[in-house]
C-alpha cells in the first residue's frame, strides 16, 4: 500500500502524504469541492462564493449545483471562448471582487468533451495572489499530459485508475500538506482522516502500477497519439468538409482528443452508421437512461443547441493504431451522408401518416 | 431484412425482438426517450420511459445478442402527443394518446430515420396480424388473441406505414404464452407488470394534470333543454358518457341519474342528460384513413357493411359505413344498435372480419333521440 502510495505521489509531482486515495475522480471531485467548501466556510462564514468553469465534467458541475441548492453557496460561472477555453480576465475581475467571500475555485486541467488544456498555472496565480485555494480535475490530464501537481501550485487535484489503463472504481485526491478539508464521509479515520473507510489494496497497486507506467512513457506515447490525431483531424475535414472541429487547435488539447461537429445530422445517427462500421465513437454526455443531450460544454462554447446536437467525439489511447483511422475515415463520408438523410429529429415526417393523409386530401393510397 | 426493435423495457417487445432475431432477420433494439426528464423506477404498471426502463431493454438487448441504443423522440413526443393531448382537451374533445403515438412517432419518425439509416422494418410488441396479399398488398388484422388484440390503436397506420412494420406476437394465443416465453428466453422481464394508462402522467390523475396546463374556468351545467342545474369548475376536465364528480345541484325531474352528454368549450358549458340520450347513432368522421388499400366502395362512394369499435377495449358493433361524396373526406358511420360513451376527438376503427379497413378521428356524435327533443 504504501509503495503504492509512493509511486503514485512521484508519478504525480506529489509527496506520499498528499495521495488521498478514493474510489474515483467522481469522489476526488465531490471530495475536493465539498469539503474544500465547508472548510473555508466553517473557518469565515462570509465564504459562500465558489468560481466554477462552465465546462467542468457533470462530477463537479453537479456537486457545485448540490451546494448551491442545499448550503447555501453563491457559485459564478465562469465563461470560455469559442475554444473552450476559460476567460481570465473575468476570473481576475471576480477575484478582485471581494475575495474574501470566495471559498474556492474550481478549474479541469482538461475538458473531457472538446479536449482543450485550460491555463491551469495562471489560473493558480491569479487566485492565490488573492488568497483562494484551487481545485482542479486533472482526471483527463493525468497520464496523457505533463501533471505535476507541486509544479503546478494547486491545493487539491482529482485523478482517476480507469483513464490510465488502470481499474475502474479506484481514483486519488492530491491534497496539499496545508490544505485543510472537511471530511464527506466519515468513519474509522482513514487517509488523513479526510477519507475514511478500508482501502482496496489491489485495486490502488494496479493503479499505481498503471500511473507508472503511463507518466514513463508519456513522451513518446503523446507524440505518438497526438500524430495519429492529426491525422485523423486532417482526414475528417479533408472528407467532410463541413465539419467543424470543436475545441483548442493542436497543442491547446488533449494528443488523443478529436471532436467535431457534424452540421445537419443528428449525432445518435452518425454514431449508430459508425458503430456498424466498426468505428466506435461519443456524442458527448447522455444521462443514465441514455438519453442524448446537447452538451453543456458546446453550449457554453457559444454553440447553438441544434449544432450541438450533431457532436461526435473520437478518443485515442495506447490501443489505437493508423489502421483505426484508415477505418473511421473510410466510414465516415458514408456514414456523414445516411446520418444527414436521416435528418434532424423534430422535422416534419415524410412518410404518410393519416394526419398527412387528411392534410393532402387524399384517401389513402 | 435489418430490423429495428423497438424496446420499450417491457416483456411484448422483448419477445417480439426475439422472434425477429430467431426468424434470422439483423435486428438492432432502440429504445425511445419521451421524455427529457425520465423518472428514476416505474411505479407499479404506470409510467414508461423511465431509467428503470431504459436498463431493462437494454439488458434485453444483451441476452439476444443485438445492439442498443437510446434515441431522443422527446421533443417530437411532446409536440405531437402530448401537446395534442392538451389540445384536443381544450377544445372538448376526448383524444387517444396511444394512437397519436403511434401515428406520428413510432411508425412516422422513428421509422423514417430507420429508413434513412438502413433498415427495412419497424417491430413492436404489438398485438396484431399483417397480412400481404397476392400482390403484395398488406392488410392488418386482429390478434389471435382478441381478448389481447391490439389493432385498435394501429388502426391509424397507413399502407405505407404497413409495409415497414412488423408484429412478431400477432398469432400468441395469449399474453401468458408471451410471459413463459420471456421466462425460458433468460429475459429478466418476464413478470414485468403490464403498463396501463397514460405514460406521461405518472400518477394516472389525468383531470390533476390537465387542470395546471388547461386554463379552466367555472362554468355552468346544464340540461339538455338549456337549464342551468349545476357550475363545474372546468369544462375541460370532463368526458362525455361521466356520471361521477358532478355535483348537481338541482336533481333530474325523474331522479334519474345524469351523464355528461356534451362538452362544449365555447361556450365553457358542460351539457348533461340521462343516460338514454347517451345512446349514439351516427357518427361523422374526419382525418379518415385506411389501414392498408381502401376496399372498392370506399373508393366508388358506396355504403359498405362494417363493424365498428370506439376504444381500444370496447365491443366492435355491426354498422354501415360511407364516405360522403362532396369531397370534403368525411366518413359517415350509421350503428346498426345506439351505442353509449362515443365522444369527438375519439377514433373510430372500422373492422371487416378480422381485417382492420381504416379509421377516423370523430367529429361528431349524433343521437336521433336527443336530436328529436
Amino acid at each position: 500500500m504504501e509503495e503504492a502510495r509512493e509511486a503514485l505521489a512521484a508519478a504525480a509531482g506529489a509527496h506520499p502524504s498528499e495521495v488521498i486515495f478514493t474510489s474515483g475522480g467522481t469522489e476526488s471531485d465531490n471530495l475536493a469541492v465539498k469539503g474544500l467548501y465547508w472548510s473555508r466556510a466553517a473557518e469565515k462564514p462570509a465564504r459562500r462564493r465558489i468560481l466554477c468553469s462552465a465546462v467542468e465534467h457533470h462530477a463537479v458541475l453537479d456537486t457545485v449545483e448540490w451546494l448551491e441548492r442545499h448550503e447555501r453557496a453563491d457559485v459564478t460561472w465562469l465563461p470560455v471562448d469559442g475554444d473552450g477555453v476559460v476567460d481570465l480576465a473575468v476570473l481576475e475581475a471576480e477575484l478582485a471582487r471581494d475575495p474574501d467571500s470566495i471559498a474556492l475555485v474550481t478549474v479541469m486541467w482538461a475538458n473531457n468533451e472538446v479536449g482543450t488544456i485550460q491555463p491551469i498555472h495562471r489560473v493558480v496565480e491569479l487566485a492565490h495572489a488573492a488568497g483562494i485555494p484551487v481545485h482542479a480535475d486533472a482526471v483527463q490530464a493525468f497520464g496523457s499530459l505533463p501533471v505535476d501537481f507541486k509544479a503546478s501550485g494547486l491545493d487539491a487535484m482529482s485523478v482517476s485508475g480507469h483513464k490510465i489503463g488502470g481499474p475502474v472504481g479506484v481514483g486519488a485526491l492530491l491534497l496539499g500538506r496545508s490544505v485543510k478539508l472537511t471530511p464527506v464521509q466519515h468513519g474509522g479515520g482513514q487517509e488523513r482522516d479526510v477519507r475514511s473507510g478500508t482501502l482496496d489494496t489491489a485495486s490502488i497497486s494496479a493503479f499505481a502500477a498503471a500511473a507508472e507506467h503511463a507518466v514513463a512513457n508519456l513522451g513518446v506515447e503523446s507524440a505518438r497519439i497526438s500524430s495519429l490525431r492529426d491525422r485523423l483531424i486532417d482526414g475528417v475535414r479533408e472528407r467532410v468538409p463541413e465539419a467543424v472541429l470543436r475545441g483548442a487547435p493542436g497543442n491547446g488539447r488533449l494528443p488523443g482528443n478529436a471532436h467535431f461537429t457534424f452540421p445537419g445530422c443528428e449525432g445518435d445517427s452518425l454514431l449508430f452508421l459508425l458503430d456498424l462500421a466498426g468505428v466506435e465513437s461519443s456524442t458527448g454526455s447522455a444521462c443514465t437512461a441514455g438519453v442524448p443531450r446537447p452538451s453543456h460544454v458546446l453550449l457554453a462554447m457559444g454553440l447553438d443547441e441544434e449544432t450541438a446536437r450533431g457532436a461526435q467525439r473520437f478518443t485515442l489511447g495506447h490501443s489505437s493504431t493508423d489502421q483505426d483511422i484508415d477505418a473511421l475515415l473510410a466510414a465516415l463520408p458514408g456514414a456523414y451522408a445516411r446520418a444527414r438523410q436521416a435528418g434532424m429529429a423534430g422535422h416534419e415526417s415524410s412518410i404518410q401518416t393519416a394526419g398527412t393523409v387528411a392534410r393532402q386530401g387524399l384517401t389513402g393510397r | 431484412m435489418r430490423v429495428l426493435a423497438a424496446m420499450s423495457g417491457g416483456v411484448d417487445s422483448a419477445v417480439a425482438a426475439a422472434r425477429a432475431v430467431e426468424a434470422g432477420h439483423d435486428v438492432v433494439g432502440v429504445h425511445l426517450a419521451l421524455s427529457r426528464m425520465p423518472g428514476t423506477l416505474r411505479t407499479g404498471s404506470r409510467g414508461c420511459c423511465t431509467i428503470e426502463d431504459s436498463r431493462d431493454a437494454w439488458r434485453a438487448c444483451d441476452v439476444l445478442g443485438i445492439p442498443y441504443y437510446v434515441w431522443d423522440f422527446s421533443e417530437r413526443f411532446k409536440e405531437d402527443v402530448v401537446q395534442d393531448f392538451i389540445d384536443e382537451y381544450a377544445a372538448g374533445r376526448t383524444p387517444n394518446p396511444c394512437m397519436r403515438c403511434n401515428e406520428r412517432i413510432k411508425f412516422a419518425a422513428l421509422l423514417e430515420k430507420a429508413i434513412a439509416l438502413g433498415f427495412d422494418a419497424v417491430c413492436t410488441g404489438h398485438y396484431a396480424k399483417v397480412i400481404e396479399d397476392a400482390d403484395g398488398n398488406r392488410e392488418l388484422h386482429r390478434a389471435a388473441d382478441w381478448a389481447k388484440d391490439q389493432s385498435y390503436v394501429l388502426g391509424v397506420l397507413t399502407h405505407e406505414q404497413l409495409k415497414h412494420s412488423m408484429f412478431p406476437l400477432a398469432d400468441t394465443p395469449s399474453k401468458a404464452e408471451v410471459r413463459a416465453e420471456a421466462e425460458r428466453r433468460g429475459l429478466s422481464v418476464a413478470n414485468k407488470p403490464d403498463s396501463h394508462d397514460i405514460c406521461f402522467i405518472p400518477d394516472g390523475d389525468t383531470a390533476g394534470w390537465l387542470a395546471e396546463k388547461i386554463d379552466m374556468a367555472t362554468g355552468d351545467i346544464v340540461d339538455e333543454s338549456g337549464a342551468k342545474v349545476g357550475e363545474h369548475p372546468g369544462a375541460n376536465a370532463f368526458t362525455v358518457g361521466q356520471r361521477r364528480g358532478l355535483k348537481l345541484g338541482t336533481p333530474a325531474a325523474d331522479g334519474k341519474p345524469r351523464f355528461v352528454l356534451e362538452i362544449r368549450p365555447k361556450e365553457n358549458k358542460v351539457v348533461v342528460g340521462p343516460e338514454a340520450l347517451l345512446a349514439i347513432d351516427e357518427i361523422r368522421g374526419i382525418k379518415v384513413s385506411w389501414a392498408g388499400l381502401p376496399i372498392a366502395e370506399v373508393e366508388t362512394g358506396m355504403e359498405f357493411e362494417c363493424y365498428a369499435q370506439v376504444r381500444a377495449h370496447g365491443d366492435p358493433v355491426p354498422a354501415t359505413a360511407r364516405m360522403e361524396p362532396d369531397g370534403a373526406g368525411q366518413l359517415v358511420v350509421t350503428l346498426t344498435n345506439p351505442l353509449r360513451g362515443v365522444a369527438p376527438g375519439q377514433t373510430v376503427v372500422l373492422y371487416q372480419g378480422s381485417r382492420v379497413l381504416g379509421q377516423a378521428t370523430i367529429d361528431a356524435a349524433r343521437s336521433l333521440q336527443r336530436a328529436a327533443l
